[in-house]
C-alpha cells in the first residue's frame, strides 16, 4: 500500500482500515480504507455506490462499522450517534446543508450551545461578535445577523464550516461539496478549503468532478464496490490513471443480452427540456433495442424518464411514441400510447405497499377489466394470476400485502403490473437496486426475454457493468445534458465515465 | 408450468366476521334488540319513522364522505351546503318557482361549492382541512347572507307531506327509497368500479398511485362535486321535512357525519373502510340517541355517550392490530418487539 506519509510524525486525523458494513444482505463495503493527515487535503473518489457515502456516513455517526479498525489521531472511535462524532472533532458538510431557514445565521451557527451570558441570558450580542470573527478568519463576508433563509447553497456550506470550526473541528468531510455551485463559488470554497488545511486540519474531499480533485487535493483515495483499491499522491497521477482504478474491471458476462432484431424507433423524444432539471434532451429507442441511461447519481436520468411518462412536466421539446406526439403531464396519456414505466423508488411510487398483490398488478390494467363498469375481486385475481405467474411471484396469496414481500418479489409485483398493459415501450429506472442477486439475474434475463420479443426499452441504472452488460447503446446524462451516446462496441467504462464526469477526451 | 395461489388468506365467512364492518353490524343488531326489549316504545313504528327520518341527512352525506376520506381527503363544508341549499329552496319558493325548480337549483349550487372544494383541493393543491373550514363559513355566510335570521315556513304541505310519509304502514320513510338508490350507486362505484380502486389507490399512496396513472386530481375533484350536490340533496329533504328554511339549519352537522363515517372503521388517514360499515355506523348512532332519549336521559349526556363511543372505536383499531400482533408472533414461537406505539396512526 503505497500511502503518502507526511514529514510530521503527527499520527494521522483520521485512520479507517479494513472497515465493513453491510445492510441486510447487501453488503456496502467490505475492507475499505482511508488515512487522513493533518495539513492535507484528501480526495474520495469512486463510481456510485462504490461505498464513499456509507464510510462517510460511519465517520459522522450515521451508521456503525460491522468491523474493521477506526481511529481519530491515533485513539480508537465508534459513533453511536452525530453528536457523538461531531463532539469528537468531526465535521461533515454535506451538498445541500440544511439549516433553519428561519433562524439567522448566528443562530444556526450556536444552535444548542449558544453563549449565555449573566443570568443565563443568551448573549446574542457575543454570539455575533464570534460569528462575525469566524467569517473573517475564513476570509468570506455573511452578515451574521441575517436570517438563513435565502442564503445561496455555497453561503449555506460556508455556514456550516464556520459551525465546524467553532467546534474546533479536527477533520472536516466535505460530501459533494461543489456540485451545486458556481465556479467563482468554488473558487471562494477552495480558498477557505485551504486555509483550513493550512491550519492543521485534515480535509476529506468527495467529488466526481476530477478537475477540482487535481486542482485541490494533494492525495487521492479510490475506491470501487466497497473496497479500497489504492492511494496515490496527486502530483504525478493522471486522469486515465484515476478512471483506471475506479472502473478496474472488465465488464463481465454477467449481464448477458442476447441479440435481438432492432427494428422501427418506438420513443422519440427531442428537444426536451425543463429547466435547471434537464436541457435539450434528444433521443430515440427502437424496438428490440435496449437503451441504457447512465450517468452519476443526480445527474438528471430519473428527471428525464418521469417527464417523458408524464409524471413531470417539461418546458420544451417533445415525446412520441410511434410518431404520434404523447400530451405532457399526463401519465394516462403515456399509458395509452404504450408506454411503462418501473420507477426508482419502489416503495413509494412503484406499489401501493398497503394493498394486496392482486391490487398491485391489476393497477393499471383494471379499467379495461371492468365489465358493464363493473369490476370484482374475482375479475382482477383471474387476470392478475397469469402474471404473477410468469414472474414467478413468491407469495402464499394473491391476497398477502405487498410490503410484505421482499425487494426482489416487490420488483417482480411491479414489472408484472406493467406487463400485463402488454406495452410497446419499458422504462425501467434501477432495475436491480436492493434486491437479491438471484432476483437480479432474472429481471435481467427478463428484460433481454422482452427486448427479443420486439420491446423497446429504456433501462436506468447507477451500476455500470448493468448498462454495459445489458444496453444496445447507452445515453450518458451530465448534468442534465446527454454528453455521449454511445453503440454498445465503443460503450467502455473508461468512455461513459469521462462523458459523465464531463471529461470530453475520449466521448466521442 | 401453472402454479395456483390461493386467492385469500382466509375464507371469505372468515374474512367477513371478523371485519370491522362486521362489528359495527352487530352492535347495531344488538343494540337495537336490546333497546326492543328493555325501552318503551322503542319497538313503536312511529320511534322507527323519527329515528330514520332524523338521520336520513347523515345518511345521505355520509355516502360521498366516505369516499372522500378514503381518499385521505376531508370535507367540512357539508352542513353549510346543506343550510346554503335550504335557504335557497325557501327563497325561490318565496320567489314563485314550483320545489322541484327550486330543489333543481339549489342541487346545481351545491354541485359548484363541491367544485369549489374540490378545485382548490386537487388542482391547487391545498390542504382538505383548511379549504373546507373557509368554504364552511362561505357557505354558511351566504346562506345567514341571502335569508338573514328569517325563516321561510310556508311551504305548500303536499311537498312537506311527502318528505316524512312512510311506506305502507311500516314506519319507513320513503325517502329512504332514495337513500338506497343512491347507497347502491355509491357503493358500487366504491367497491365495484375501477374509480373505486383508484379512490383506495390515492388514499394508500397517492405518489404510487399517480406513476400508475390513477388521475388523481380529477378522481379528487368529482368526490367533492358529489359531496356537494348530495348535501344540497340532505338541504332540500331537511327543508321539507321541517317545512322550514333557514340559514342556520344543520349547523354542526358535518361533526356528527365525520364521526359516523369513522364509527364505520374508516381511516381517517385514508385507504381503508367500507360503506357497510358507514351506514351501520349512522344507524348505530341514530338507534342508540334514540333508545337513550325514550329512557329520558338528557342530549348531552347522550353526547358524551357518543363521544366517548367514537373514541373507543378509533383507538380500538390499533389496538386490536397489535394484539393480533403478539398472538401471531406467540404462535411463531418469537417475542413482540412492537408496543402499541402506534395508537393514533394507522
Amino acid at each position: 500500500m503505497d500511502t503518502v506519509s507526511p514529514e510530521s510524525a503527527a499520527p494521522p486525523t483520521l485512520t479507517l482500515r479494513d472497515v465493513a458494513k453491510s445492510f441486510g444482505q447487501v453488503v456496502a463495503l467490505r475492507s475499505a480504507t482511508l488515512v487522513a493527515h493533518p495539513g492535507s487535503i484528501h480526495a474520495l473518489v469512486g463510481e456510485n455506490g462504490a461505498g464513499k457515502s456509507t464510510l462517510i456516513k460511519i465517520v459522522a455517526g450515521v451508521h456503525r462499522r460491522d468491523g474493521g479498525d477506526f481511529l481519530l489521531a491515533g485513539e480508537p472511535a465508534d459513533f453511536g450517534s452525530t453528536a457523538e462524532s461531531k463532539a469528537a472533532g468531526v465535521a461533515v458538510i454535506y451538498q445541500e446543508p440544511t439549516l433553519f431557514p428561519d433562524l439567522s445565521v448566528t443562530e444556526n451557527i450556536f444552535m444548542g450551545r449558544q453563549i449565555l451570558g449573566a443570568g443565563r441570558r443568551i448573549d446574542r450580542a457575543a454570539m455575533h461578535a464570534e460569528a462575525a470573527r469566524l467569517f473573517a478568519g475564513l476570509g468570506v463576508h455573511i452578515d451574521p445577523r441575517r436570517p438563513a433563509l435565502g442564503l445561496s447553497i455555497a453561503d449555506q456550506q460556508i455556514i456550516e464550516i464556520a459551525k465546524a470550526i467553532s467546534l474546533d473541528a479536527r477533520l472536516l468531510i466535505m460530501d459533494e461539496p461543489t456540485a451545486a455551485l458556481s465556479g467563482v463559488e468554488v473558487e471562494r470554497l477552495f480558498a477557505v478549503a485551504r486555509r483550513l488545511r493550512d491550519e492543521g486540519r485534515a480535509i476529506v474531499f468527495i467529488s466526481h468532478r476530477f478537475d477540482e480533485v487535481f486542482d485541490l487535493c494533494d492525495t487521492v483515495t479510490v475506491m470501487r464496490d466497497g473496497e479500497y483499491v489504492a492511494t496515490r499522491p496527486i502530483a504525478g497521477t493522471s486522469v486515465e490513471e484515476m478512471v483506471g482504478l475506479m472502473v478496474g474491471r472488465e465488464v463481465s458476462d454477467l449481464f448477458p443480452k442476447t441479440p435481438a432484431e432492432i427494428g422501427d424507433p418506438v420513443l422519440e423524444v427531442s428537444g426536451l427540456t425543463a429547466r435547471g432539471v434537464f436541457h435539450d434532451v434528444s433521443f430515440t429507442v427502437r424496438s428490440g433495442e435496449i437503451v441504457g441511461l447512465a450517468g452519476l447519481v443526480g445527474a438528471g436520468r430519473s428527471e428525464i424518464a418521469r417527464a417523458v411518462f408524464g409524471v413531470d412536466g417539461y418546458e420544451s421539446g417533445s415525446v412520441r411514441m410511434k410518431g404520434r406526439a404523447v400530451s405532457p403531464r399526463d401519465p394516462g396519456a403515456a399509458i395509452r400510447a404504450g408506454m411503462a414505466f418501473v420507477p426508482e423508488d419502489r416503495r413509494k411510487q412503484g406499489l401501493v405497499t398497503d394493498a394486496s398483490v392482486t391490487d398491485n398488478i391489476a393497477g393499471v390494467i383494471r379499467g379495461s377489466l371492468a365489465k358493464l363498469g363493473l369490476l370484482t375481486k374475482g375479475m382482477e385475481n383471474r387476470a392478475v394470476a397469469p402474471w404473477a405467474d410468469r414472474l414467478e411471484v413468491k407469495t402464499s396469496s394473491l391476497d398477502m400485502f405487498a410490503k410484505t414481500m421482499s425487494g426482489g418479489n416487490q420488483q417482480k409485483v411491479v414489472i408484472a403490473k406493467w406487463l400485463a398493459t402488454k406495452p410497446t415501450l419499458l422504462i425501467i429506472d434501477e432495475p436491480t437496486r436492493g434486491i437479491d442477486v438471484g432476483t437480479k439475474a432474472e429481471v435481467h434475463r427478463l428484460l433481454s426475454e422482452l427486448a427479443g420479443q420486439g420491446m423497446a426499452i429504456l433501462m436506468i441504472s447507477s451500476e455500470l457493468p448493468e448498462v454495459l452488460g445489458m444496453a444496445d447503446r447507452v445515453l450518458v446524462v451530465c448534468e442534465g445534458r446527454l454528453t455521449a451516446d454511445l453503440p454498445r462496441e465503443s460503450a467502455t467504462p473508461q468512455a461513459v465515465m469521462h462523458a459523465a464526469t464531463q471529461t470530453r477526451e475520449v466521448a466521442s | 408450468m401453472t402454479r395456483t395461489y390461493a386467492a385469500y388468506a382466509h375464507p371469505l365467512w372468515r374474512r367477513l366476521l371478523l371485519s370491522r364492518e362486521a362489528a359495527v353490524v352487530a352492535l347495531v343488531i344488538g343494540v337495537s334488540m336490546w333497546a326492543y326489549g328493555n325501552v318503551p316504545y322503542f319497538g313503536e313504528q312511529l320511534t322507527l319513522n323519527y329515528l330514520l327520518l332524523d338521520v336520513t341527512p347523515i345518511l345521505l352525506i355520509a355516502l360521498p364522505m366516505t369516499l372522500v376520506i378514503v381518499t385521505g381527503e376531508i370535507d367540512l363544508s357539508v352542513a353549510s351546503v346543506v343550510g346554503l341549499s335550504s335557504v335557497l329552496v325557501g327563497v325561490l319558493h318565496e320567489g314563485g318557482f314550483s320545489i322541484p325548480v327550486a330543489a333543481a337549483v339549489a342541487l346545481v349550487v351545491g354541485a359548484v361549492c363541491g367544485a369549489l372544494n374540490g378545485y382548490l383541493v386537487a388542482h391547487v393543491g391545498l390542504p382538505s382541512l383548511a379549504v373546507t373550514i373557509g368554504t364552511l363559513a362561505l357557505y354558511r355566510g351566504l346562506a345567514v347572507g341571502i335569508l338573514g335570521t328569517k325563516a321561510v315556513t310556508d311551504f305548500p304541505a303536499d311537498w312537506t307531506q311527502r318528505a316524512s310519509e312512510t311506506i305502507g304502514d311500516t314506519g319507513i320513510p320513503t325517502v329512504m327509497l332514495l337513500f338506497l338508490v343512491l347507497a347502491v350507486g355509491f357503493a358500487l362505484l366504491l367497491h365495484f368500479s375501477a374509480f373505486g380502486r383508484g379512490v383506495y389507490d390515492i388514499g394508500l399512496g397517492s405518489e404510487a398511485a399517480l406513476f400508475t396513472g390513477v388521475k388523481v386530481q380529477r378522481t379528487k375533484f368529482i368526490l367533492f362535486v358529489l359531496t356537494g350536490a348530495v348535501s344540497a340533496l340532505a338541504g332540500i329533504f331537511y327543508t321539507l321535512r321541517f317545512g322550514s328554511a333557514r340559514g342556520d339549519n344543520a349547523a354542526g352537522l358535518e361533526l356528527q357525519v365525520i364521526a359516523a363515517v369513522l364509527l364505520g372503521g374508516v381511516s381517517i388517514f385514508g385507504g381503508r373502510g367500507k360503506l357497510v360499515g358507514v351506514i351501520a355506523g349512522v344507524l348505530l348512532i341514530g338507534v342508540i340517541s334514540s333508545a337513550l332519549r325514550l329512557q329520558g336521559i338528557t342530549v348531552n349526556v347522550i353526547n358524551i355517550i357518543i363521544g366517548l363511543l367514537l373514541v373507543v372505536s378509533v383507538v380500538s383499531t390499533p389496538v386490536l392490530a397489535w394484539v393480533s400482533d403478539v398472538a401471531a408472533r406467540r404462535n411463531r414461537g418469537t417475542r413482540p418487539t412492537k408496543t402499541p406505539a402506534g395508537v393514533g396512526t394507522p
